[in-house]
């Protein structure tokens, strides 16, 4: 996540739309900055191909969970219906695999979607009430039609003036300086 | 070889671009932000027409919370239920909501796993309807338990008693099949809302609004980062919740299929039950969506293709049902079963309860083939009176299975003639107040088209240029 640490703040930019938005990525890329962050109102997966390489490890987590759930609803059910608490019902086995795989199969899905849904927002350290984007001047219209880019300061690549110029260059509407997070 | 030699000219064919879409999926011409003011518009503030809709649900659900309370402080025997009816309509309307949620996981998992970028503009509200119909339908069993207030008991839990459920009954199933469900439904719904609580947040303008957004929009940016993860974990949750659209009903529907009872012990149920409830369900969004793009004018966001690819499923949907009523009914006669023969050939179409049976086949054999024809796809009118007619014919379904199947016992001296009081119709009518009371609510107050999946829609058509992403023809 690179916007999760500002240690010296941010310079921000305002964009009209998702098209000059992907182009100033693109260039804020090939121009060396490496610590850059976009901001739009949907996803536009052009701009997250030059910001991000890195597969997330959401589904092996998931996996995990889902796993861990199917052990453990498996063995809820042996253990109340063939250890704890037999019941001869008709002579049926008390471990009755064909019945317990129904349970089974939901407790997988339960703790594989409570998986997905805790570890997506804990990846994403959310909820986060406050975050210095919000302080940014108009950056409420980056949920509604609008796009921002953020470049941390500590990038190697920035200079605050320069890199307010390559912004405008770039067709920013108006650049803006970020106050520091941690 | 042949093979391989034809494929060529097949190539050559197939026309270089598909042809342009009849109705497109899309056509709102404004901006982004006039786009955010259309879809947010009723957060504004209800109109009279919503405002008298909100009083006659709430009229309804007083009704369900009298029912509830007479059912509660005297015992079920303030219903119709008797032996040999133990199940009628607490087990009808329960199967009846549980059925109709279907819908909105089949639009928001399984059309998402199938790129069918159409869903966009109607998946939240179906995702809502999916919700507000398990709330429904997980009250039913729990009143019909006689002592709801021992429900725990079902749960596995290390009891001081040291007694635990018998997993190898069809009850604990369901327990755990419907809480998943519903655990699950409202972890993918809230996940996908949390970008467009921040749409609403900054949107509004008053600051309580935005308290209220703010805090349920969790402090979302919509940084590139969290866009790329929420994505993610939607397709996987997506991905978790499509097995449920095709286990949730067919685990309802063991309740049946393990029973020996003629009319339920049958090994078709699980898909039957399956595709009836889609189809219900799909009858249950289309009565909804039709209101709201009317009264919202959503008309450029939920075009005649939402309204023609609805229509064309509820067809096929229909068309699988009366094929698993034509399955039962040759299995009955086939099996050479004296009972069987009698439940499926003498008592459903001719015995006490006929009446019932044939309107059951008017509304859910007869009446979806008016979608054969393209105008009746798209006709607001039609379409309406269609899903009502559907609605009523799946929940007078459940009623066949149930209630017909139990009043003619193996001992002719038990039969029993089942007569609902007004304690049934009072929950099943307050069932729906309650419903309408959380969709109204749901409307006012949660953006219920998903803007973010819509504005990418939108950016995805316009990079194509028109041309087709994964859309199904009109």
């Amino acid at each position: 996540m690179r916007d999760a640490h500002w240690p010296s703040g941010a310079i921000a930019a305002e964009f009209e739309d998702a098209e000059s938005l992907v182009r100033a990525t693109r260039e804020l890329d090939r121009a060396g900055y490496a610590k850059v962050e976009a901001y739009s109102p949907y996803p536009i997966l052009e701009v997250e191909r030059p910001l991000f390489a890195r597969p997330s490890r959401l589904p092996v987590v998931v996996f995990l969970a889902g796993l861990a759930g199917a052990v453990l609803g498996y063995w809820i059910q042996w253990y109340a219906n063939a250890v704890s608490y037999p019941l001869n019902i008709g002579g049926r086995p008390a471990h009755a695999t064909p019945a317990f795989i129904i349970p089974t199969f939901e407790a997988t899905v339960l703790c594989a979607s409570l998986a997905a849904f805790v570890g997506l927002f804990w990846l994403l350290r959310l909820p986060r009430p406050w975050h210095p984007m919000f302080e940014a001047d108009g950056f409420e219209r980056a949920s509604i039609d609008r796009c921002w880019v953020a470049i941390d300061m500590t990038d190697d690549r920035v200079d605050a003036r320069r890199t307010a110029a390559d912004l405008a260059v770039l067709g920013a509407r108006h650049v803006v300086r970020v106050p520091p997070l941690d | 070889m042949t093979a391989t030699s034809v494929e060529p000219r097949a190539a050559e064919q197939r026309p270089a671009e598909p042809d342009a879409p009849e109705w497109p999926v899309f056509r709102f011409k404004g901006t982004d932000e006039q786009l955010t003011d259309l879809l947010l518009a009723p957060l504004r503030g209800g109109g009279p027409i919503w405002w008298a809709l909100f009083i006659v649900s709430l009229v309804g659900a007083g009704l369900f919370v009298v029912s509830m309370w007479v059912t509660v402080a005297k015992g079920i025997g303030t219903w119709g239920n008797n032996i040999p009816v133990a199940w009628a309509f607490a087990i009808t309307d329960f199967v009846w909501w549980i059925g109709i949620g279907h819908a909105g996981t089949f639009i928001s998992a399984f059309l998402l796993l199938l790129n069918q970028h159409w869903r966009a503009s109607i998946n939240r509200i179906a995702e809502a309807m999916t919700i507000f119909a398990l709330m429904q339908a997980g009250l039913f069993p729990l009143l019909h338990l006689g002592r709801p207030w021992f429900f725990y008991w079902l749960i596995p839990y290390p009891a001081t008693m040291g007694v635990w459920p018998n997993f190898k009954s069809a009850l604990p199933w369901d327990i755990a099949a419907v809480a998943t469900y519903f655990t699950v439904s409202l972890l993918f719904w809230y996940a996908g809302l949390v970008p467009d609580l921040a749409t609403a947040r900054d949107w509004s303008r008053s600051r309580a609004a935005r308290i209220a957004y703010g805090v349920f929009a969790l402090g979302w940016r919509g940084s590139s980062f969290e866009w790329r993860r929420h994505r993610l974990a939607l397709l996987l949750l997506a991905g978790l919740a499509t097995p449920l659209v095709v286990s949730v009903h067919s685990v309802v529907s063991l309740d049946f299929a393990i029973a020996q009872l003629p009319g339920w012990h049958s090994t078709i149920f699980p898909p039957y039950f399956v595709v009836g409830a889609i189809y219900s369900g799909f009858a249950m969004v289309i009565l909804l969506l039709l209101p709201l793009r009317a009264a919202y004018r959503l008309e450029d966001v939920i075009t005649e293709r939402h309204l023609n690819a609805m229509a064309k499923l509820i067809l096929t949907m229909g068309l699988l049902l009366a094929y698993a009523y034509v399955v039962e009914l040759f299995v009955a006669w086939y099996s050479g079963d004296p009972n069987e023969r009698f439940t499926f050939l003498h008592e459903r179409p001719f015995g006490t309860y006929s009446l019932i049976y044939w309107i059951m086949i008017a509304c859910n054999v007869v009446a979806p083939h008016v979608f054969w024809w393209k105008r009746c796809r798209t006709s607001v009118a039609v379409l309406f009176a269609a899903s009502l007619a559907i609605l009523v014919g799946m929940w007078l379904e459940r009623f066949v299975i149930i209630v017909v199947s139990l009043h003619r016992d193996f001992l002719s001296s038990s039969w029993h003639f089942y007569r609902p009081t007004w304690v049934d119709l009072g929950l099943l009518f307050g069932s729906i107040g309650f419903f309408g009371v959380l969709f109204l609510l749901f409307v006012r107050f949660v953006p219920f088209v998903a803007m973010s999946e819509v504005k990418r829609l939108r950016h995805e058509l316009a990079a194509n240029r028109g041309r087709e992403i994964g859309l199904p023809h009109a």
